[in-house]
């Protein structure tokens, strides 16, 4: 019962916004059902299977709003929970940054649920999870990894005639396989919609092949280097920028992209110019839903075009503040790439450090958007196109914004959790310490 | 920003909240799912019905941003069949779905039994009948009227705004967690829990230079109810900045943050170096988090976190030795489940098992780590040290950190008369930035306030501070620690750990305490 159709969605939802007595009402439903493996030492540690759906009701009096959600589905529940929300609708102090109601809007069909995905059962997960163990046991190293898997819906009505429907499925893995001695250790992980895309076999052969590399790891000093970023590695640094791309932080003096003496720098040349960031729910390689949760339809947006700040977001409020469209951010950004592979950008280096992927990011300092964290699972010394010898881990300060000034060149772009992101060769990245940590 | 924090949970009415469910239903639903995983083949279950409660107060400058009381109520069966572990949880708190779910349980068991390769090994623990256990607060947040919280806030953003702050946000957060816990070992226990967190951020801009820069409050989540907030004269600790003990002034903390604000944006920046470290215990709570009580956390050591938040350089080898020098003698930390007013403080953990209190570093040497039921075996214990814990019902418990503490210094010593003593050194406050490694010894923290200390006097403020070192050689670095008059408790609602993650709320005390020659790095750039 978790799951509903759009048409069992549509129902209940129409029979919750008739209870209402509100000036407006608004009622999000959502449900999931999935479940994962946790394993380490070789063997499962914990494993589970949960599901779960609700019904949150938001009624508004002028500008006064009031929230309450339930999870039972009978008439007098559904009824009692839009009670509920007016009342402390009433008892709200008005919010002079309520937005009224969007109208029926229109969206495209998004591509984000896939059957195989949601047909996973635990047999599944424990056939996918045993193939990993094998790759580790047979190496004689030690696996511990995770994978889970989701199938989910949401839907949003309201009384100004809006509705929305989405429903997705996702299936992540990720494994850390490591030598008996722990003195190396390698690291890989995945996500997406569809479950054939996912080979647990395969990345846990790179992960154990990494697990070796790295042992015997050499410390050299610490400095400024050409560092070639694996994917993973890139997003890890880039997903902590797009914050900053809120155009009301910005107008308001606190953000990276706030300029000196006021305003934004929208328009400016803020980065090197092959770097071109979009969002596309529709990408088959990382779709996503095609409205927010406003229920403004999210489309193609480019954020940065040739090092160009081509766009930020803007609430509907703030959108109204200064006179533009509203325009929802995407969780789901694609850095465009080149044409290259790892392999080639490698061989391309004549002295730089391959990362596999960072860990512990925070950010150090908003201003300039500068963040600390480390390498882990796996860094590597490059000379004369070779990999040479693995590296102990570093220490680095560094601002992604400064990072994409550097870019000597991108490979092609990949899926890395929520981005489509390219292996990238950065010049001058700034490693700060040493670390002893494997 | 409230969207995520509904994510929590569901939004109720906050009065009905009040009440718990009735223990002798909970006590009928907790043999319905024991006896029907026993059934089914499990040689060992535990349930937990659990109602978990949340209310965010929200406001920025002169508004609202959101009122949000959350409700999250349900069951989670977690069993041992044919060796291996299984968990089920369902949110229909039902008779008929309590026993679905420990089928559930059981078949998931199975299920991974022919993949595992390892047998559980439970501690033996001793079933304590139907217990109880209440967090002694004195005023439970959650009956307050939201009005009250709502105008103490927007208060709180006048004074800001009044002394100078560009932006202000300010938030109260409480937590009541109702958790009724049953095993097979014959435990039946039910226990309330509450948690109050009142903070601010001051934001000071400086439209010409383009510049920005925030002070936090000096608040400490804490295990109390809304008395929290009325500070006593004895909770003030003055000095160049007011700190505070067990009881916290919000109105006074955000005055005096506002006009910091205003400091640190001209405040010079940093001479990179190495300087002698004087910490706060509002600052120092979060090197003791990372450092120590991350590191030694059994499941870490044993590689159970590897793929995630990484395991611990204290191996087993270390501990073994009883020599293994963690700090200087002065270092003293212990473990602590029961200390009152703290976020980590219960009757028992979530596997049925007594909280208490036990030493992990003693004069500098590593001694013992945090384990629970399945691991106790591994260090030679014969009990577990209750340290288990799930953040909702539908979340398997597992080994989570417990409040970790540096002890105060025996001989009498006060701040003023630590930083007399300081040639070239730092004086922070608060907690900023922070990063450790997966093996947690390489880290690098900020904060929230810096000042410069020369000759034994504090000169100023400083900018763009942040100190790097090595977990074994900062604690060997340790040259004073601050008497028990100063000592305070600092925490957090937020520990991330496990797969899918959890959080975990603890706490950690300490007094103020020195480390010399800690290297200091400048963070300003330019982009």
């Amino acid at each position: 019962m978790s799951i509903l159709t759009k048409e069992e969605a549509q129902a209940i939802l129409k029979k919750v916004l008739g209870f209402s007595k509100a000036d407006e009402c608004e009622v999000n439903l959502g449900g999931t059902t999935g479940g994962n493996i946790r394993y380490a030492r070789n063997a499962v540690s914990t494993a589970g299977e949960i599901s779960n759906m609700s019904l949150s009701v938001n009624s508004t009096y002028g500008k006064k709003t009031g929230t309450a959600s339930i999870n039972e589905f009978d008439d007098a529940s559904l009824e009692k929970v839009v009670r509920r929300s007016e009342e402390l609708a009433q008892l709200s102090p008005e919010n002079p940054e309520y937005m009224t109601l969007l109208g029926g809007q229109e969206f495209e069909d998004s591509i984000t649920y896939n059957a195989a995905t949601a047909a996973m059962t635990p047999d599944t997960r424990a056939e996918m999870v045993l193939k990993s163990l094998t790759v580790a046991k047979d190496a004689k190293l030690e696996a511990a990894g995770f994978l889970e898997n989701s199938n989910g819906f949401r839907a949003v009505m309201n009384s100004k005639g809006l509705f929305a429907y989405n429903k997705s499925t996702d299936v992540s893995f990720s494994v850390t396989v490591r030598n008996q001695a722990g003195t190396g250790s390698g690291y890989v992980s995945q996500s997406f919609n569809d479950l054939s895309k996912m080979d647990t076999l395969a990345q846990s052969k790179i992960a154990a092949m990494k697990a070796n590399g790295s042992a015997g790891a050499k410390a050299i000093e610490p400095g400024k280097y050409t560092v070639i970023l694996e994917p993973l590695a890139a997003s890890d640094m880039i997903s902590n920028m797009f914050r900053g791309f809120d155009a009301r932080s910005a107008d308001e003096g606190r953000s990276f992209m706030s300029k000196k003496g006021g305003g934004t720098r929208l328009g400016e040349q803020l980065f090197s110019d092959n770097v071109t960031i979009y969002s596309d729910p529709m990408n088959t390689e990382l779709p996503s839903a095609t409205w927010n949760s406003d229920g403004l339809p999210i489309k193609k947006t480019v954020w940065v075009d040739k090092g160009v700040v081509k766009n930020l977001s803007y609430s509907r409020y703030w959108a109204k503040e200064k006179g533009v469209a509203p325009l929802p951010f995407s969780r789901s950004m694609i850095i465009e790439g080149g044409t290259q592979s790892l392999e080639e950008l490698i061989k391309s280096t004549e002295k730089g450090i391959l990362v596999t992927r960072f860990w512990y990011i925070r950010s150090v300092d908003p201003q300039t958007l500068l963040l600390t964290g480390l390498t882990r699972d796996g860094t590597f010394y490059i000379e004369n196109g070779e990999i040479k010898f693995p590296l102990k881990n570093f220490r680095f300060n560094e601002s992604p914004v400064i990072m994409l000034n550097n870019v000597e060149a991108f490979g092609k772009s990949v899926r890395s959790g929520d981005m489509l992101v390219p292996p990238m060769k950065i010049r001058d990245f700034t490693f700060t310490s040493l670390s002893d940590a494997v | 920003m409230l969207q995520d924090l509904a994510a929590l949970g569901n939004p109720i009415d906050p009065l009905q909240a009040l009440d718990g469910v009735d223990v002798k239903i909970k006590k009928e639903l907790a043999d319905v799912a024991l006896n029907a995983a026993k059934a089914k083949g499990a040689t060992y279950t535990d349930i937990r019905i659990g109602r978990y409660l949340n209310q965010f107060v929200a406001t920025r400058e002169k508004r609202v941003q959101g009122v949000v009381n959350t409700e999250s109520y349900g069951v989670g069966v977690r069993v041992i069949a044919n060796g291996c572990w299984g968990f089920a949880a369902t949110n229909t708190v039902t008779k008929e779905a309590v026993a679905k779910a420990a089928e559930q349980a059981v078949a998931v068991a199975k299920a991974n039994s022919k993949i595992s390769g390892e047998n559980v090994q439970l501690a033996p623990q001793k079933g304590f009948g139907e217990v109880s256990w209440k967090a002694p607060i004195e005023i439970n947040t959650f009956g307050v009227p939201v009005k009250e919280k709502v105008d103490l806030l927007l208060n709180v953003n006048d004074i800001a705004l009044q002394n100078g702050a560009s932006f202000v946000n300010s938030v109260l957060f409480a937590v009541n967690e109702q958790k009724y816990f049953a095993s097979t070992d014959g435990s039946y226990i039910d226990q309330d829990i509450h948690r109050i967190y009142p903070s601010f951020t001051v934001t000071k801009i400086d439209r010409t230079s383009g510049k920005f820069q925030t002070v936090n409050s000096l608040s400490a989540p804490s295990g109390m109810g809304y008395e929290y907030l009325s500070a006593r004269p004895q909770d003030k600790i003055a000095g160049v900045y007011t700190r505070y003990k067990d009881r916290y002034d919000i109105l006074e903390d955000v005055k005096m943050a506002s006009k910091a604000a205003d400091e640190k944006i001209k405040a010079k920046s940093v001479e990179p170096g190495k300087y002698d470290l004087v910490l706060d215990p509002s600052h120092l709570w979060l090197t003791i988090h990372e450092s120590v009580g991350h590191p030694t956390e059994l499941d870490r050591v044993l590689g159970y976190e590897a793929n995630y938040a990484g395991t611990s350089f204290l191996t087993l080898d270390k501990w073994k030795s009883k020599k293994f020098n963690f700090g200087s003698k002065l270092v003293n930390i212990v473990a602590d489940k029961t200390q009152v007013g703290s976020l980590g403080a219960v009757g028992y953990d979530d596997e049925g098992v007594k909280c208490g209190k036990w030493d992990l570093i003693k004069e500098g040497t590593l001694v013992n780590y945090q384990a629970i039921r399945d691991q106790a075996h591994i260090i030679g214990l014969d009990a577990s040290q209750g340290c288990c814990y799930a953040q909702g019902w539908d979340d398997v418990q597992f080994q989570r950190m417990p409040n970790v503490s540096l002890q105060p210094g025996k001989d009498k010593l006060s701040v003023d008369n630590m930083i007399k003593n300081v040639e070239k050194g730092i004086y922070i406050l608060g907690n900023g930035s922070f990063s450790i490694d997966q093996q947690r010894y390489n880290f690098q923290f900020g904060g929230q306030l810096f000042y410069e200390i020369k000759e034994g006097k504090i000169v100023g403020m400083l900018n763009d501070v942040a100190y790097q070192s090595n977990t074994q050689e900062f604690w060997n670095s340790c040259s004073a620690i601050c008497d028990e008059s100063d000592y305070r408790l600092g925490g957090s609602f937020n520990d991330g750990k496990g797969q899918p993650s959890q959080s975990s709320a603890v706490s950690h005390g300490s007094s103020t305490t020195r480390f010399n020659g800690v290297n200091v790095i400048n963070t300003a750039r330019k982009i």
